[in-house]
């Protein structure tokens, strides 16, 4: 990288929110490891431990007064975020399902960043035309323009319908539907990199033509796909989560923020506690991921941050243009 | 540069010819997806109790037992005829499609409104105090759209807001007497018909799914803004509108945000296509009877031909605001070349 971590500190602690999405996704994603990995590797020194205070899906005791169970039951200090009408405690539910949504997110948006980011850059490298590249380079780009016009969330849904419902449908749903868009992205950047006057001299000097796509057009258009990538883990978890929602998604039994919400959506008067907390952990998970995105962009922009420093801008950039351009050519 | 009448010509038929194949590839992605997946849907159509002879006849009826490259040849035909199949219980895809839309258009458009009219001042505001906690208040208001769920944002807004504002929180008018509905948008149908009561309630049952549609794509207008703002804010021409005494408020929405607006422009027209997507979610939630609970009820229905239908109509929707992005930028942006 060509601003090292100290630049990323100074210009994280210029800016508090980007500094509390750094902290707040650096402590869900171990929150989310330690909750994976510390029930076995306890269990196998022989003092099994879970991280959740009690077993998500055990119907624990109902008080009960007089002939009536109440078995939700408001926040307090035994339940953190309560219980649900069916006596479960929801802050472990919460936080059982903290890993699985977290690894949805990274997965399909990391599979979408390699393919997507891996087509873009042959699409955008090997261009010239006449060449088969050239061929190759058209035929993905049409592919892409395909699944760029599929409204993705409907797609995915239909996708998930058909393939049956469950965990493994959705997942497939979103990674069919999730790559495009990084196609277009990564063709746009490499495009706009590859006739740099250092790649010209590159080649001029010999350089072979992988070494120039790796250590040349690749390192030099890693920044905004890391800030995409960063973003869009969270709006994978929401898609998911939308999936689960809607009822064919995850199944009822198994803890996820989305089949929480929808469960339990009726009673959002009469037990808020049961909704208002799994909606908060999205809300919260989404926004880390939106914050430390959104700030890499104007760290890792030089115009962005040449705007932020209030620098002379004599002329207008093209690259907004080029941006607005790539997003609907 | 071509930028005479005849390329203009050029460049929409370029699209045009582009949309088409798109299109082309759309159906036919949806046909392999959807047949592949479900070789023979009509035993779940038929129901657990159904005879072997009601499966039969479902099976002739949809063509199921042709190879499934014929199917694809006659599905191809059939929907460029108009005929789009029929739902398992008979009722035709397309016609219940094109009722539907409107609804679907009225909805969008409203959040598109509310987008426009919230998200642009919110990025100005934030670009003119860059760096400053009125620029971190706006993006932290626009990221927290972001980050919730629509869904989310959806039940809350019906359930909990709505009945507290005391904002009708479904698509049901019934409290209003009826009135004609030549164009099928209650706004503009109750305008027609001069029924200003109506009106008024056909607006305040928009205000609610309007919002949720709007809230998590806020961010896009007004980080477009800022972005945009944040580049045109130092040039010479802002600066001499500064120098010559003219008022913030003038400097800032006439003369720096004319040339930031184009990008914004561009950039809605493709939300627009995606706001299509989320509003399954949103139409299902405050019960709106328009395309999006059609495709709801689609999924969960299983009707297969229903859910095809709305991919595809939706995927022309997509492709279409695209389309019309592609070509306001070109018109609104003298840098672009017709040719």
């Amino acid at each position: 990288m060509r601003r090292g971590s100290r630049g990323l500190y100074r210009v994280l602690r210029a800016n508090p929110l980007t500094l509390v999405g750094f902290a707040l996704v650096v402590l869900l994603t171990l929150t989310a490891v330690a909750l994976v990995i510390v029930p076995p590797i306890s269990a196998a020194f022989g003092h099994p431990m879970s991280l959740t205070p009690y077993d998500p899906n055990a119907l624990l005791p109902c008080p009960t007064v007089g002939n009536q169970s109440f078995c939700a039951q408001p926040p307090s200090l035994e339940h953190f975020f309560g219980t649900d009408r069916a006596g479960r405690d929801v802050f472990s539910r919460v936080l059982t399902a903290l890993p699985l949504d977290l690894a949805i997110g990274f997965l399909i948006a990391g599979f979408a960043l390699l393919t997507g980011g891996g087509l873009g850059l042959i699409a955008g490298f090997w261009d010239r035309p006449g060449t088969i590249g050239a061929a190759v380079s058209l035929t993905i780009m049409r592919i892409t323009d395909v699944f760029l016009a599929f409204p993705s969330l409907v797609l995915a849904l239909a996708i998930a319908a058909s393939l049956g419902r469950g965990t493994i449908p959705s997942i497939i749903a979103i990674l069919l539907t999730w790559w495009p868009y990084y196609v277009r992205l990564t063709r746009g950047e490499v495009l706009a990199v590859k006739h740099q006057p250092y790649v010209t001299a590159a080649r001029a000097a010999g350089v072979a033509e992988w070494r120039i796509l790796f250590r040349h057009v690749l390192r030099n258009i890693a920044e905004p796909l890391v800030v995409y990538f960063t973003m869009d883990v969270g709006t994978v978890l929401v898609v998911f989560s939308t999936i689960s929602f809607i009822g064919i998604g995850v199944p009822p039994n198994v803890p996820e923020w989305g089949n929480m919400i929808q469960a339990y959506s009726d009673y959002l008067l009469i037990f808020p506690w049961v909704v208002a907390f799994p909606g908060l952990a999205i809300f919260v998970t989404v926004l880390a991921f939106s914050l430390l995105g959104d700030g890499l962009r104007d760290i890792l922009d030089p115009r962005s941050r040449r705007a932020l420093s209030q620098a002379e801008t004599t002329t207008r950039a093209p690259a907004a243009a080029a941006t607005a351009a790539g997003a609907s050519g | 540069m071509g930028r005479s009448k005849g390329d203009l010509v050029i460049f929409v038929s370029k699209r045009l010819i582009q949309l088409v194949a798109v299109l082309f590839g759309v159906v036919t992605i949806t046909f392999f997806f959807t047949h592949v997946a479900i070789p023979n849907p009509c035993y779940v159509w038929s129901g657990p109790r159904a005879t072997q002879a009601t499966i039969q006849q479902c099976i002739d009826k949809n063509d199921l037992d042709k190879p499934l490259f014929d199917q694809y040849v006659l599905y191809l035909g059939k929907l460029l005829s108009g005929d789009w199949s029929t739902s398992p219980r008979g009722v035709p895809v397309l016609p219940t499609i094109l009722a539907a839309f409107p609804e679907t258009l009225e909805l969008v458009l409203a959040a598109l409104f509310l987008m426009v009219a919230v998200g642009i001042p919110l990025g100005v505001i934030a670009a003119n105090n860059s760096g400053r906690w009125s620029d971190h208040l706006v993006r932290t208001f626009y990221l927290s759209g972001w980050a919730t769920p629509t869904y989310l944002g959806g039940v809350v807004l019906s359930i909990a807001i709505g009945p507290l504002v005391g904002l009708p929180h479904s698509g049901n008018f019934g409290s209003i007497p009826s009135f004609p509905e030549p164009f099928h948008m209650s706004v503009i149908d109750a305008l027609v018909s001069l029924n200003f009561p109506a009106v008024v309630d056909a607006i305040a049952h928009l205000i609610l799914p309007a919002t949720a549609l709007a809230f998590i794509n806020l961010g896009i207008a007004t980080r477009m803004t800022r972005g945009s703002m944040l580049e045109v804010l130092p040039m010479d021409y802002v600066k001499t509108a500064r120098i010559k005494g003219l008022s913030d408020f003038w400097v800032l929405y006439k003369h720096a945000l004319r040339n930031s607006l184009i990008s914004t422009v561009t950039v809605l027209g493709i939300t627009a296509g995606s706001l299509l997507s989320t509003s399954v979610v949103i139409e299902e939630i405050f019960q709106w009877p328009g395309v999006g609970r059609y495709a709801f009820e689609s999924i969960v229905k299983y009707n297969f031909n229903g859910t095809i239908g709305v991919v595809i109509f939706f995927a022309v929707g997509v492709v279409v605001a695209n389309l019309i992005a592609d070509i306001l930028y070109g018109l609104l942006d003298p840098r672009v070349d017709w040719r």
